[in-house]
């Protein structure tokens, strides 16, 4: 089998980021803005992953692991802040909570 | 004669405790500190005088610490003590004591009764300061230390605003006066390396040679320090309107101390003057002038203390003339009657004017021989004094003195001498107009209580001082007693006569009595016995009066030539270039908080957006710099 | 290979299917295709481990969690018509600008650099544990502090204080 090109990988989890980049900046709501963030996570992780198996070194898998662990610590957190959120403001507008402004 | 540094001292640290404690303390205890500085400081005067006087030498100087020694300028803190000084010192301390007992109870009702004596012996520290200076840098201290308490005591009332602009018309008038004497200082010790008066009085002679153009200019500057002080002409404007301060203010600042400045520093720099001879013409003349100008202006006034005002130019104006033809001693013997009685009249005419409820005008007094006798005798004692009543007054012997030397001093001429008996005239006639309608007449205003012992009691001494302090200096036609001219000769020297007139004293002495005694004939005969020969005389010389009411109309030319322009410019310019930049500055920093505060929105996509921009412009330039 | 190509287009197109529904649990089901698809990359890229990793960890919590909590919102037929207005079209073109010269830009460093081959060996867990216990142990700890830190914060502001109304205001609110 041909080897897979380094880039390729990366140009994938490049354009996966994107996607997620695009997706948090036109979303509204909060939910989804939370999702597209996972998007960015993962697109990172895959970048990892792909320079890992360049180098065959397993570093960049142990990478991988911290970030899903992050992640994951960090969607529970925000899925709490989200629930006080719609508590508080009786909606799922992030546009809403903008009292700290200039 | 150690004690010499504790003079000036003892005011100073009597208006420093005042600042500290002066709102907390009774009123009763107020005085205590504020006239007990003085009190105390008059104690030493007169131990270290007696001191000195026993011991002989001619001069005795203390300095205190080493001020600067920069650029070759050696400055100390140095006191010294000769005969003028201790003259100075004595009227100062002595004069001052008197008029601090009488002002603790004149401004005893005032809300500022505190902050008045911490500002007074303020001034009286200063004065000090000034008069035992052993160098122009220290007395040039002194100098601008009772300026500065000048202002502060004229707008000692400062809820009224005219208050506060005849202290600001003071100390302005007196700045360009404070100008042309420092420059004069400046150029002294470029000349000289050295502003230490005995040391000026030594090298100067050797250094500038007669008539020499930087002796002259040196002394005119000098004169023009003198002048502002002083309030001679030009610079006299200052004076009539000083008068909105309290009276004492005005007995012990603009009558016996502050005004006799510039007769100190003329007095003090002689040498120089000597060097300069057109310097010292110009002295004689503006002495003589002004002395004209004040009195024909005094004739013309109503308000009590204006006459006085006026009165007091005029008189320095003969101190001027005095210093003027080299009669030194003269001068110094004038200026101590002179202190005596002018602060007399000064605090007779507050305690007039306090017990008629603040009333200025002599036209809605009257009669007050009769309700207020011992006020009244003690200003018929002054003014007297003030008139030079023959044989009797102190101010005979001073003021005859002058008149005499004017003519037969080495430098006197006739015009000069001329002036002065004009002067000595119009001096009669204005003083007795004051006498005749403030005290004799029918009533007008009615005085409703009586003044205290604090007040009555200093007028008291000061009338007795008038009377016969003038015995220690009589004319050569009259036992010539010299004591006062020899007592000063180490400092300044002996006018030289011119010897053709020698003889001719006597005739002098006679002509002045003459006139003297016309002009209160005069007065007597305008304002008590045919009053309906003034009404006539009024109108045909209305013009006149009102300019010389005007004080021949110096403050109208002043306003127009200086004053409007110079606030018009000050209009023009409000919105200066400088005032634009900090202004623009501001502007733009406001500009730019708006429009940076329009990216703090509060919307959570914004701050999404911005740092896309961000990561975008970062890997942008890193990508163009390795690339 | 062709393996990594298929299950890379699988992804982009999940990822762009996510991105446009307007329905929340709609939006999640495709996320966890899209995570499937990148398992299998994973797997292709010799990290086996990390394939079945992603699966048990990303697909099948965290966007589980998320629906448990989209469901506890108890949002109802209104807030897919609110999506349906909020995003617009026009709001696409500014991000859509921005993320494309990022992509363009990130295309260009990743081409312009030095090229390798992915080599075949796969590297399963026995290596990861010892690089993972090994060198980066500290990792280890940060991460257990990290995941103790998102327990107590989670379990805190979930927290919803019950407002307590004394019994004599009680009757007056009525």
């Amino acid at each position: 089998m041909k080897p897979i090109p380094v880039e390729a990988g990366l140009i994938l989890a490049g354009i996966l980021f994107m996607l997620g980049l695009i997706s948090v900046l036109i979303r509204r709501n909060i939910i989804f803005m939370l999702i597209s963030v996972e998007i960015m996570l993962n697109a990172a992780g895959l970048a990892f992953i792909t320079a890992g198996a360049r180098w065959v070194q397993a570093d960049g898998q142990v990478m991988f692991i911290f970030i899903l662990t992050m992640a994951a610590a960090e969607v529970s957190v925000g899925l709490a802040l989200i629930l006080q959120i719609y508590h508080q403001l009786k909606t799922l507008d992030s546009d809403a909570a903008n009292k700290m402004r200039g | 004669m150690e004690l010499l540094w504790l003079i000036p001292v003892l005011p100073y640290l009597g208006a420093f405790l005042l600042i500290l404690v002066g709102s907390m303390i009774s009123r009763k205890q107020v005085p205590l500190i504020g006239a007990g500085s003085i009190g105390l400081s008059a104690l030493v005067m007169a131990v270290v005088g007696i001191d000195f006087l026993s011991s002989g030498q001619p001069y005795f100087q203390q300095t205190l610490w080493r001020w600067m020694n920069v650029g070759g300028l050696d400055v100390g803190i140095t006191l010294s003590l000769d005969a003028l000084s201790l003259v100075f010192i004595f009227v100062i301390t002595f004069v001052g004591f008197l008029i601090h007992i009488y002002s603790s109870e004149f401004m005893r009702d005032d809300e500022g009764y505190p902050r008045f004596f911490i500002f007074m012996n303020l001034f009286v520290g200063s004065m000090l300061m000034l008069v035992l200076a052993g160098n122009l840098v220290v007395m040039y201290l002194g100098w601008e230390g009772v300026g500065l308490c000048s202002y502060l005591l004229i707008g000692f009332w400062y809820r009224e605003e005219k208050n506060g602009y005849a202290a600001r018309k003071a100390f302005i008038i007196t700045r360009v006066g404070d100008t042309a004497l420092a420059i004069g200082l400046f150029m002294l010790f470029q000349n000289l390396g050295t502003l230490d008066f005995r040391e000026i009085s030594t090298r100067a002679p050797e250094v500038f040679t007669l008539g020499s153009e930087t002796v002259v200019i040196i002394a005119f500057l000098l004169l023009g320090g003198a002048v502002g002080k002083s309030a001679q002409l030009p610079l006299q404007t200052w004076l009539p309107d000083a008068m909105a301060g309290p009276s004492p203010v005005s007995a012990l600042i603009h009558a016996a101390t502050m005004v006799t400045a510039g007769v100190y520093i003329i007095a003090r720099t002689h040498v120089i003057f000597e060097l300069a001879p057109s310097a010292q013409l110009a002295v004689a003349t503006v002495g003589a002038l002004t002395l004209l100008l004040a009195g024909c202006s005094a004739m013309m006034q109503y308000d009590l203390k204006r006459i006085l005002a006026y009165s007091t130019i005029s008189q320095i104006g003969y101190m001027f003339l005095a210093l003027g033809v080299g009669a030194w001693s003269a001068a110094i013997f004038h200026f101590m009657i002179h202190a005596f009685f002018k602060a007399l009249l000064f605090l007779a005419a507050g305690t007039v004017i306090a017990l008629l409820h603040h009333e200025h005008d002599i036209f809605r007094m009257g009669g007050l021989r009769r309700s207020m006798p011992a006020v009244y005798w003690t200003f018929l004692i002054g003014a007297a004094s003030l008139a030079a009543i023959p044989l009797v007054t102190a101010g005979f012997y001073s003021k005859d003195q002058i008149l005499w030397l004017a003519l037969a001093g080495e430098k006197g001429n006739g015009w000069l001498f001329t002036a002065a008996l004009m002067g000595a005239f119009v001096t009669a006639i204005y003083t007795f107009r004051m006498v005749f309608v403030a005290f004799w007449g029918e009533e007008k205003t009615h005085p409703t209580h009586h003044a205290g012992t604090a007040m009555i009691l200093p007028l008291v001494v000061l009338a007795v001082l008038s009377t016969f302090a003038g015995f220690i200096e009589l004319p050569h036609t009259l036992g010539h007693v010299q004591l006062f001219t020899d007592f000063l000769k180490p400092v300044l020297p002996e006018v030289s006569l011119n010897q053709s007139l020698v003889h001719e004293e006597w005739i002098v002495q006679i002509g002045a009595a003459l006139f003297t005694f016309g002009g209160i004939y005069i007065a007597y005969l305008f304002y008590i016995q045919q009053p309906h020969l003034l009404p006539p005389v009024k109108t045909y010389f209305s013009g006149l009066r009102k300019y010389w009411l005007a004080g021949w109309g110096f403050d109208a030319v002043y306003n127009a030539l200086l004053v409007r322009p110079f606030v018009g410019i000050a209009t023009i310019n409000k919105n200066d270039v400088a005032d634009r930049l900090s202004d623009g500055m501001v502007a733009i920093t406001n500009y730019f908080h708006r429009l940076f505060s329009w990216t703090q929105s509060g919307i959570m996509r914004w701050y999404m957006m911005g740092i896309v921009i961000g990561t975008i412009m970062v890997v942008t330039i890193s990508m163009l710099i390795n690339a | 290979m062709v393996t990594f190509y298929i299950a890379g287009s699988v992804a982009v197109l999940a990822t762009i299917m996510v991105i446009t529904r307007y329905n929340m649990i709609h939006a999640l089901l495709y996320l966890v295709i899209s995570f499937l698809a990148i398992a299998i990359v994973f797997h292709v890229l010799g990290a086996p481990f990390m394939a079945a990793l992603e699966v048990i960890v990303y697909a099948g919590a965290i966007v589980v969690l998320i629906i448990f909590v989209i469901m506890m919102l108890n949002l109802k037929q209104e807030s897919v018509d609110q999506e349906r207005q909020w995003m617009s079209k026009k709001l696409l073109i500014g991000p859509a600008i921005l993320s494309v010269i990022l992509l363009a830009e990130l295309i260009y460093i990743i081409s312009t650099t030095e090229s390798g081959a992915i080599e075949q060996p796969a590297l399963d867990a026995k290596a990861v544990g010892l690089s993972l216990y090994g060198p980066y142990v500290i990792g280890v700890e940060l991460s257990g502090i990290l995941l103790m830190s998102g327990i107590v914060g989670a379990y805190h502001l979930g927290r919803q204080k019950k407002k307590v109304v004394h019994r004599f205001l009680e009757a007056q609110e009525h």
